[in-house]
């Protein structure tokens, strides 16, 4: 695992924007995630998460703004910055005609692992995420939970300190998806991986969290789930979300920071 | 980055195509067939209607499934590096090329390999063809069948290199077929894969010209030459300087500042 100075955030973004056209899409966006920290990205369809994902991965590029990835510049050294990241997006990415394998010894060559070492790598991994049982089965033949851990499992290959999950639950029964939230979780506690996590889905997201709101491009409040809650007058951060969307139904309001918490502090370049 | 670094990757997409290649057998299966059929099927129709005459690097009549072999292991590598182009799109739309372009090496390298990996695929496919062709009487000298390799490299890598470009600027898969009509046909039959160019000249002088400017046709010319053991220099040099310019326009393509994927975000997702 990349070893981070501690007051290092994982990732750090600050000022950031970005638009399509005339259209803008991100807007002022600033919020850091600390080593070992599970933040969840909530927002609904459209509040621009997977735009952001896309520029924290450098699958774009342009817009205002800095992105830090273990204090690397993603657009000056992105190299650098992307060595330190696992994304497991939010459209399936498998290759279906590998077996689960196959796939993940793919994953390790692109990010140089020599194969003695991809293997065991490789091996933990399954293990960790309860796989290791369906390592020959090609992926076609997966459910799309087993799927699912099985990107994880390739996303953490390389022992990134920063993973990012793009909507990973979509399409999947509750259990299995709280399956998942769970173990990604246990990573962030038990790797101190710092762990963004992008939902729509209020029940993803645990009291101890932290937590960025977004709508409409633009972060509408960040900081602990409960210290979210109580600054928006709510009990819940369900009910503090559903207000903070309905205030705004079109997502074209100024947004309102709320700081605090330990993910909540960041945001500077 | 060291140099074992760039090995280890591009050793893992090399494996990982042809891994692909051979579970999609469908896919070996047509890409045989078609020449196949093109040198048994249309070769043997054609062959009293067209008369070839002792042109390089023949030294003597050839029948015209010998004429034809060099374009339709051309028409292969075309085919293939079409076909690259449609898996990239595919890639592309169900999310597997995002996996390519979030590892750190440089975006132009990981192309390269992809790249590489294509012509690899296409150069079996070849040899496959040659054997075939072999089996059933059509035969060309010993030494054709090893310096042919390099001259496969070359051209499987310039046709890659086309399908790449074509992918970087296709946003959807169904976009794919106009492909077919637009790029593969003229391309082929627009070259000297069919029938020498001084048989075109005869019946059109732009037709002509055109094929002389088509890359398809230097790059049947350099597998038709390397097939006798010859080096066809202009051939080589265009098919060289196509490649660079593809390669160049398709990594454009494929930049982070000007990824099509850009284009289409607005649509996508959260």
């Amino acid at each position: 695992m990349t070893v981070l100075r501690s007051d290092t955030p994982a990732l750090d973004i600050a000022g950031l924007a970005f638009s399509y056209g005339g259209r803008f899409a991100l807007q002022d966006v600033s919020f850091a995630v600390p080593p070992g920290a599970f933040t969840a990205l909530l927002g609904p369809n459209g509040a621009g998460k997977t735009t952001l994902f896309s520029l924290i991965t450098h699958l774009f590029t342009g817009g205002r703004g800095t992105i830090r990835i273990g204090g690397w510049d993603i657009r000056r050294e992105s190299r650098k910055a992307l060595a330190q990241m696992g994304v497991v997006f939010q459209q399936p990415t498998l290759d279906l005609d590998l077996t689960v394998v196959q796939n993940l010894r793919y994953f390790a060559s692109l990010h140089a692992m020599p194969t003695r070492t991809a293997d065991q790598r490789i091996e933990a991994e399954l293990a960790r995420l309860e796989l290791w049982d369906r390592r020959d089965d090609r992926v076609r033949h997966l459910s799309g939970g087993y799927r699912r851990r099985v990107e994880v499992a390739r996303a953490l290959l390389h022992r990134p300190s920063l993973l990012l999950l793009d909507e990973a639950t979509v399409g999947l029964d509750v259990p299995t998806r709280r399956r998942i939230v769970d173990q990604v979780h246990a990573l962030a506690r038990d790797d101190g991986i710092a762990v963004l996590w992008a939902t729509h889905l209020i029940d993803e997201v645990r009291a101890d969290d932290d937590v960025v709101v977004m709508h409409g491009g633009r972060v509408k409040a960040r900081g602990r789930v409960d210290e979210v809650a109580r600054a928006a007058g709510c009990e819940t951060i369900g009910e503090a979300f559903a207000r903070m969307i309905a205030a705004d139904p079109e997502g074209e309001g100024g947004g309102e920071r709320r700081e605090g918490g330990k993910g909540g502090g960041g945001g500077s370049p | 980055m060291t140099i074992d670094a760039y090995l280890l990757c591009l050793k893992g997409i090399l494996v990982r195509e042809v891994l692909r290649f051979l579970k999609q057998r469908e896919r070996f299966l047509a890409a045989l067939v078609r020449p196949l059929v093109w040198l048994f099927v249309f070769a043997a129709g054609f062959r009293a209607a067209l008369g070839v005459s002792i042109i390089p690097p023949y030294e003597t009549y050839i029948t015209y499934e010998v004429y034809i072999v060099p374009g339709l292991i051309g028409m292969i590598q075309l085919f293939n590096g079409m076909q690259s182009s449609l898996s990239m799109v595919y890639d592309r739309e169900m999310g597997s090329m995002r996996i390519l372009m979030v590892t750190p090496l440089p975006r132009w390298y990981l192309l390269t390999c992809k790249l590489l990996a294509g012509a690899a695929v296409s150069i079996l496919q070849a040899y496959t063809f040659l054997v075939i062709a072999a089996l059933f009487g059509i035969t060309l000298p010993a030494i054709g069948y090893v310096a042919v390799l390099p001259a496969l490299v070359l051209s499987g890598l310039m046709l890659g290199a086309v399908g790449l470009l074509l992918s970087s600027t296709i946003r959807q898969l169904e976009n794919f077929a106009g492909i077919m009509n637009f790029v593969i046909f003229p391309t082929f039959f627009l070259s000297s894969a069919l029938y020498p160019l001084w048989k075109m000249q005869e019946s059109s002088v732009v037709l002509h010209r055109i094929c002389q400017f088509n890359p398809f046709t230097h790059a049947v010319e350099l597998i038709r030459f390397a097939l006798y053991g010859r080096v066809a220099p202009v051939a080589l040099g265009i098919t060289l300087l196509s490649l660079a310019l593809f390669l160049a326009l398709a990594i454009y393509g494929y930049s982070p500042a000007k990824a099509m994927m850009q284009r289409r975000a607005g649509t996508g997702g959260g």
